[in-house]
């Protein structure tokens, strides 16, 4: 890995400037991949006929970023990678804001597309974030999900080799 | 000097963030500090830190109830975590 910036933020990033950032002086990148979360419309599930109107996330400071490095570094021995950008947010996110980025840059694209997708499926599953769910009504803390941990799982015995 | 700090809907339950303590030299792993939070905070606490859900952190390291630690640690309940 060449560069890795890895940054928890309230402000709202943009996919463009870091795209052009990891790109810019560097002639060896084939490859760049990339991953955005958004905060998508949804049924709030503890209180039916109200819908998610925000998500409230917390950290954990410290050890968020030291997490994202181990994960970030593990995509490393994995593929050949260049450059790594992790970027999520904190605080209040409404409906459609960008909550996650991240992207990956390599010479070829078997090892970006697969980086990207193993560094989100962790991220979901050991990076120390809460997300709080807001609706009109209620506010309540959402849980963790099997299908993450399955996703999470998958990288260990090869089933990502389709 | 210990921290010990609690996150999302476990802060919410105990209702306290963060807090600063001395560990006896005798309380040397996770589930013996949990007993002194009991001790000190009451025996709502108990229900709480030892649901089955609840993970820990050690020096910002996950660890196990089992795993030890010493005054100085900077040590965190949380709940399975919910990012991305």
């Amino acid at each position: 890995m060449r560069s890795l910036k890895i940054s928890i933020q309230q402000e709202d990033f943009s996919i463009d400037d870091e795209c052009a950032a990891m790109r810019a002086g560097h002639q060896d990148i084939g490859a760049l991949a990339t991953f955005t979360g958004l905060v998508r419309e949804q049924d709030d599930e503890k209180s039916p006929g109200d819908k998610v109107t925000s998500l409230y996330l917390e950290h954990y400071p410290g050890m968020t970023e030291k997490k994202l490095q181990e994960i970030a570094e593990q995509a490393d021995q994995r593929w050949p990678l260049l450059d790594v950008v992790i970027i999520h947010r904190i605080g209040e996110l409404k409906l459609s804001e960008q909550i996650v980025f991240v992207a990956v840059s390599s010479m070829h694209r078997e090892a970006a597309f697969a980086a990207c997708a193993f560094i989100m499926d962790f991220l979901k599953t050991q990076a120390p974030f809460w997300k709080k769910s807001k609706s009109r009504e209620h506010e309540h803390w959402v849980e963790a999900k099997q299908s993450d941990n399955k996703a999470a799982e998958k990288w260990a015995d090869g089933r990502d080799k389709s | 000097m210990t921290t010990i700090h609690y996150f999302a809907s476990i802060r919410e339950k105990l209702g306290l963030a963060s807090e600063e303590l001395e560990l006896p030299a005798q309380v040397d792993t996770v589930s013996a500090l949990v007993e002194l939070l009991v001790e000190q905070h009451g025996s709502q606490w108990e229900e709480v830190l030892n649901s089955t859900s609840v993970l820990v952190a050690v020096n910002q390291s996950v660890a196990k109830f089992a795993s030890s630690v010493k005054d100085g640690d900077e040590i965190a309940f949380f709940p399975p975590v919910t990012g991305g």
